[in-house]
């Protein structure tokens, strides 16, 4: 048996979870009554606006809920994979992180519930929320990157000490997410510190507001691939060990998170494909890049599926879907992130109608696009997170995972599935009809589109209204798992088919990575934004406009 | 580095779709016009009202049943608002914003565009079938968003 977790390692890593699941609980909230207030079934109580809601919903969730959960469970990872504990200079960096992050949420929920930010979680200039809301998001920021100087720092060492050998995979991916973390948030980072900041203080009159949506998509895109990749983790490396089997191939799975990587950043311009100020051939280049996505996602899916099928063949499976059977479906640690991995077909089917130039002007900004990343990061994602939580907090506080447990696990599992079955279908739905997104109770003055679009947001407040209840279990699921008897549960990290090719020793070539990573930012990105810093366009002043 | 062979043909078959995929949509971008709206089109938003053509929003025939339709998107509305044009008009719309960003959006039609202040937006769509069009904003804008409106009556 392995020995324990060092009581100062799990601490850190359960008050990142922690902290997380009270961040989709409050978010959860907000976003069951946002569901009722636009399926015009009850109005908010004077002084709550509808926008307010949304912005508290945006910011808990995407990006409160996501990165504490992350870095928790990237920091899991390192404890496991590198050296069996954390180093003190990595600990301390987790814990200045996270203090930095906590500070940066009360601060950004204090401002949003005093209705001074509600600009919603992408705060487009001109309009502009009070600078502590802006600052509020730059501990957020700084903070996320002091946790990720301590990654960075325990794996140094352990390669430091470990002349000539191949990482541990899990710590390889672990590295790819956090650097895809901060090379991505340089962008927010200095359309917050250098455009925003200033301008909400009155230091400067101006802002150039093509700009500052260049630099937030220039983060946002790759924001997404940093909640795919954690669940990417679990999917190669720890699902191929709870159903028995082994992992396909190291060197694919490290080929695929480079290849995230390189593609996930240069990109940013899909979101504004309908924008005026960047011309189409800088638009189309990027929808080029988007695309290359494809390629490391078809890897992934391939080496999944051959790793299921390997698995339940070894078992005795027979016929073509045999071995579909043996697979442990009455194991929550499995079933959350399958389910997650099914919704992902149809979820990223959707994301390329999405980031196709001409077809993006029938969904852009409709509420299909909230459907598709309710299914995406709402679904996959946080179904597998789900799943890991079954046994990471087990794991890291000396408890064992029981069958009631495991069976409340498939429960809540299902009714989120069920839940999001009716929100995100019925938002995907009369998203085609036109029906916006981010947009409070209305028919604009019952026109006939209008009023059809209302039996499907009726839907979406009961699917809502499912998935609230499955926030609330997922809670009580939460706190009940760290009171389980103490006893051992497996931290679940898969070997290597003994079949599988060595990895090429280049993949873990960082600074030729890197390299290459600068250089398709700087392909895609320098013409448009010189562009943008040339053209006459005079600034906008800030407006508040709730 | 070995990959193996069934891999090899679902990575080879996925990468030829996505050329072939990329392609046509080069294609229909830059031969066939169908290019995203992008116009770089500079204005001073606070100027807006002293800026032609916006100092005089409105309908214009520039052709046999076409029309440059002149708009200020600002919160919460647009002006001119209740625009009306005969059926199978073709009209070039031309927008812009004194304030904070829009959106301007026909449910129904591929009319879905982006109004940034400083920029003026640009979009043309010919109305085939008479009736009603619901014109919204589809970008929050403020607490007023969801009141922003207007309609264009095709007969
Ligand atoms: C109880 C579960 C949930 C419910 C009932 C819910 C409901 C909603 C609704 C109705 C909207 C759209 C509002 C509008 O556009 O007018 C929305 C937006 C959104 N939701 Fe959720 N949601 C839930 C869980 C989640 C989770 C788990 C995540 C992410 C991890 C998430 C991320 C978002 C984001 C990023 C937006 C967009 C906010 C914006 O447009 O500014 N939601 N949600
Ligand atoms: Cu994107
Ligand atoms: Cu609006």
């Amino acid at each position: 048996m392995e020995h324990p977790v060092d009581r100062r390692d799990s601490r850190l890593v359960l008050s990142h979870i922690i902290f997380a699941y009270i961040a989709m609980l409050l978010g959860g909230i907000a976003g069951l009554l946002q569901g009722l207030v636009r399926g015009g079934m009850i109005e908010l109580p004077a002084g709550i606006g509808y926008y307010q809601l949304l912005t508290a919903h945006g910011v808990l969730m995407a990006l409160v809920f996501t990165t504490f959960f992350i870095i928790g469970f990237l920091y899991s990872t390192a404890v496991k994979t590198l050296g069996g504990k954390l180093l003190p200079v990595a600990r301390n960096l987790g814990w200045l992180g996270f203090i930095h992050m906590a500070f940066g949420t009360l601060l950004a929920t204090v401002m949003i519930l005093l209705n001074k930010a509600t600009v919603l979680y992408t705060f487009y200039a001109p309009m502009q929320a009070s600078p502590f809301f802006y600052v509020a998001l730059v501990f957020i920021v700084v903070g996320s990157w002091m946790s990720g100087f301590g990654l960075f720092y325990q794996y140094k060492v352990w390669r430091r000490e470990h002349k000539g050998k191949l990482s541990p995979l899990l710590a390889f991916m672990a590295i790819v997410t956090m650097l895809l973390w901060q090379i991505a948030t340089i962008g927010v980072a200095l359309e917050v510190l250098l455009q925003l900041i200033p301008w909400s203080f009155g230091w400067v009159e101006t802002v150039n507001v093509m700009l500052s949506r260049t630099l937030f998509w220039y983060f946002g895109h790759p924001l997404v691939y940093f909640w795919l990749l954690p669940a990417y983790m679990c999917w190669y490396v720890m699902i191929p060990k709870i159903i028995g089997g082994k992992i396909f191939s190291d060197a694919l799975a490290r080929l695929s998170f480079i290849l995230f990587l390189l593609f996930s950043i240069p990109v940013g311009f899909h979101h504004q494909l309908m924008e005026p100020g960047i011309s189409p051939f800088w638009k189309y280049l990027q929808v080029v890049l988007t695309f290359m996505v494809v390629i490391p996602s078809l890897m992934t899916a391939f080496s999944l599926f051959a790793t299921f099928e390997i698995s339940g063949r070894e078992k005795g499976g027979r016929g073509l879907f045999g071995w579909w059977k043996l697979l442990p479906w009455k194991d929550v640690r499995f079933f959350a992130p399958f389910v997650g991995m099914l919704v992902f077909i149809p979820a990223g089917a959707g994301g390329l109608i999405n980031a196709s130039n001409q077809m993006n002007a029938v969904v852009h900004n409709t509420l299909w696009v909230t459907g598709h990343f309710h299914l995406t990061v709402a679904t996959s994602v946080a179904l597998t997170f789900f799943g890991i939580t079954y046994w990471l907090v087990p794991a890291m506080s000396g408890r064992t995972l029981t069958a009631r447990m495991n069976k409340l696990g498939i429960i809540q599992t299902i009714l989120w599935a069920i839940g999001m079955f009716f929100m995100s279908g019925s938002m995907h739905t009369v998203g085609l009809f036109g029906s916006p997104r981010r947009t409070a109770y209305t028919t604009y003055g019952d026109h006939p589109d209008a009023v059809l679009w209302m039996p499907y947001h009726v839907a979406m407040a009961i699917g809502g209204t499912i998935l609230f209840i499955a926030v609330l279990l997922m809670i009580y699921n939460l706190f009940a798992l760290m009171r389980t008897p103490q006893g051992y549960t497996e931290y679940p990290i898969a070997e290597v088919t003994e079949h599988a090719e060595s990895t090429p020793p280049l993949l873990e070539r960082w600074g030729v990575w890197i390299s290459l990573v600068v250089v398709l930012i700087l392909l895609a990105y320098t013409v448009p934004v010189m562009e943008m810093l040339q053209h006459d366009v005079p600034g906008s002043k800030g407006f508040v406009t709730w | 580095m070995h990959i193996h062979k069934l891999e090899k043909i679902w990575l080879t078959f996925g990468i030829a779709m996505l050329i072939v995929f990329l392609v046509v949509l080069g294609v229909a971008t830059f031969s066939m016009g169908m290019a995203p709206p992008s116009h770089s089109h500079a204005i001073d938003p606070e100027q807006i009202e002293n800026t032609p053509p916006f100092d005089e929003p409105g309908l214009k025939q520039v052709g046999e049943n076409e029309y440059e339709a002149v708009m200020i998107a600002y919160t919460f509305g647009y002006k001119p608002n209740d625009l009306t044009v005969p059926v199978g008009a073709t009209v070039h719309f031309k927008v812009t914003s004194p304030d904070v960003v829009h959106g301007f959006a026909i449910p129904n039609t591929n009319v879905n565009m982006m109004i940034v202040p400083g920029e003026v937006n640009h979009i043309t769509y010919t109305f085939d079938e008479a009736g009603e069009y619901l014109v919204l904003c589809n970008e929050y804008c403020g607490g007023g968003h969801e009141f922003m409106r207007t309609v264009i009556t095709v007969q």
